[in-house]
């Protein structure tokens, strides 16, 4: 398999870029997405390769701008709304928890809601506690979402594509201090699974689960004990 | 709310579309009066909020939308299904959380939708279909249809903060949207007069730079004027409208609120005597669009269908209790929508 490196955030840029390529009906919204390329640098290029109205920057309405993504979703489009904070997601939850997430059961199966929302997660970058929280065990106990935590920029890649091609709801997390990290990732076109664990390394002794970039530290963490003659195995839940 | 009417001959509207209009609301009036009925024999279980009194808007509105135009609803919604052409066993078997109903139950009085029509649903948050809507709108705008989406809320959503966020974004974008503010006076119990200094609400829209309109919620044909102008500017591409339907809510919030402490007597009678149905009958009759007889006779079919549709709902059965289980997610590929 041929390999390429490139960094987290360039792993969320081409994942949307092949599936816009795919799909015309993808499109992308939130804060700084288009003409900044995204606070991260994760989608630099789409707004000038596919335009103001596939790539939309919102205003800062987190609520109505996920519930503008929720509209789409129900007409025919396929959008990826970026919420920037995770901590954000606390300004947007009725139309994540209450709307999105229940269209379709409230609906008897009528609707269908191919939405994802890219948000963030993860400290250490001295931003204090309104720029610092990982809130997805909060998304996880609303009925309807599907959560995913990638660790590495091939798993980014892998499993935002499958998110856009899903029919539900997904709540994709990023971690912020991964962004700039760079990552080997395979050069043809693939998708992950949800559903599938990631074993990172198998072991017989002790089993450690991390997901987003804990599954990384993980890793290490079982090189430090394989020092002393532990055998750790490391899955990847990735969801 | 004097009754003062144009003559209905200077709408230019035929009379198929006039009476059409009249059954509309007429389908309205007594599938709620059925509801209270159903409620008041322990048939219906959850909240339903009724649109007595309002239905001139409901229908006015929607005569103005082809079969692939979208609405957004609330939680007072069974005006705008009903004028948006919704099957009537259907909707009364889901108020009465049957399987046979439009969600198999899993929705009521609250979540009906009929997406295969436009409906995007009606919504137990107050103001939260207005995003919703906003981006139908945008939906179209991407795709480059000509569907224009309506966005019904009441005069209690127009102070949540999605209101403002959504509108503001139409505006920018010139989004195929018509924003329709049903103010009734009241959100459950509490006067808009007391939480709110202005007194249309309509003046809002010139902070968005959009127009903005005031009318007799209660005249069906005024609302079906100001409606078509504000349609025809949004499928032209020129933006989205505000109107804000003066109306007034006959009953309680909802059924089992008198709607009695919050409000005066004397002021529901006046509003009565200002029937959005009571004056349309009696204009059709003094202008010689219609007679006595004609309108007797579409009162008595209309009747025989409500009661067609309570029945049905009433001997459907119940959801197997797996029904609870099921539709949370797309399983496997789902229906394109429209």
């Amino acid at each position: 398999m041929k390999v390429k490196k490139i960094t987290y955030a360039q792993a969320v840029a081409e994942a949307i870029d092949e599936e816009m390529q795919r799909d015309n009906n993808v499109i992308l919204l939130g804060e700084d997405v288009g003409i900044l390329g995204g606070n991260f640098k994760a989608t630099v290029g789409l707004y000038e390769k596919y335009g103001e109205w596939r790539v939309k920057d919102t205003p800062i309405s987190e609520n109505s701008f996920v519930g503008l993504g929720l509209g789409a979703a129900l007409t025919g489009l396929r959008p990826v709304v970026e919420v920037m904070f995770g901590d954000f997601l606390m300004l947007a939850l009725d139309q994540i928890g209450n709307q999105a997430a229940k269209i379709r059961y409230m609906s008897g199966g009528q609707a269908k809601v191919p939405l994802t929302i890219r948000t963030t997660l993860g400290g250490g970058r001295s931003s204090a506690a309104q720029h610092s929280q990982s809130l997805q065990a909060l998304v996880c106990h609303i009925p309807g979402l599907k959560v995913v935590m990638p660790s590495s920029a091939a798993e980014v890649k892998g499993l935002l594509k499958t998110a856009i091609r899903d029919d539900n709801p997904v709540i994709f997390f990023e971690h912020k201090m991964e962004y700039n990290k760079t990552h080997e990732v395979p050069e043809e076109e693939y998708t992950i699974p949800f559903g599938v664990a990631n074993i990172l390394k198998e072991g017989k002794d002790i089993i450690i689960v991390g997901t987003s970039n804990q599954a990384l530290k993980a890793l290490q963490a079982a090189e430090e004990l394989a020092k002393e003659e532990i055998s750790a195995e490391v899955i990847d839940p990735r969801l | 709310m004097e009754n003062k009417f144009k003559p209905i001959k200077s709408y230019g509207l035929d009379k198929e579309k006039i009476l059409k209009m009249y059954q509309d609301m007429l389908k309205i009036r007594y599938f709620e009066n059925k509801i209270t009925d159903l409620y008041s024999k322990g048939l219906m279980p959850g909240l339903a909020h009724l649109y007595i009194g309002e239905e001139a808007v409901a229908v006015g509105v929607c005569a103005n939308l082809t079969e692939r135009d979208f609405a957004v609803s609330t939680h007072r919604g069974h005006g705008h299904l009903i004028a948006q052409g919704a099957d009537l066993k259907k909707m009364m078997a889901e108020v009465l959380g049957k399987e046979t109903g439009y969600c198999h139950g899993k929705g009521g009085s609250m979540h009906i939708m009929d997406v295969s029509k436009g409906i995007l649903g009606a919504n137990g948050i107050v103001g939260a279909g207005i995003p919703i809507a906003t981006g139908s709108a945008y939906s179209t705008k991407v795709r480059g249809t000509d569907q224009v989406t309506i966005s019904f809320f009441g005069d209690a959503a127009s102070n949540q903060g999605t209101f403002h966020e959504s509108v503001n974004m139409a505006a920018a974008w010139k989004l195929p949207a018509v924003y329709v503010c049903e103010n009734n006076l009241y959100g459950i119990s509490v006067d808009i007069r007391k939480v709110t200094a202005t007194k249309d609400l309509s003046i809002r829209a010139k902070a968005y730079d959009i127009p903005g309109i005031v009318v007799d919620g209660n005249d069906v044909l005024e609302v079906y004027k100001v409606t078509q102008e504000a349609v025809e500017r949004a499928r032209e591409g020129k933006g989205p409208s505000l109107i804000e339907c003066k109306t007034y809510r006959w009953k309680g919030h909802h059924v089992g609120d008198p709607g009695r402490v919050y409000r005066l007597e004397k002021e529901t009678e006046e509003w009565k005597e200002h029937c959005p149905i009571k004056t349309f009958r009696e204009r059709l009759i003094k202008e010689k669009i219609s007679s006595e007889e004609e309108l007797s006779l579409i009162e008595k079919d209309t009747k025989e269908m409500i009661k067609e549709a309570a029945d049905f709902a009433i001997q459907s059965p119940y959801p197997n209790e797996k029904e609870a289980y099921e539709d949370l997610f797309v399983e496997e590929e789902g229906v394109e929508v429209r």
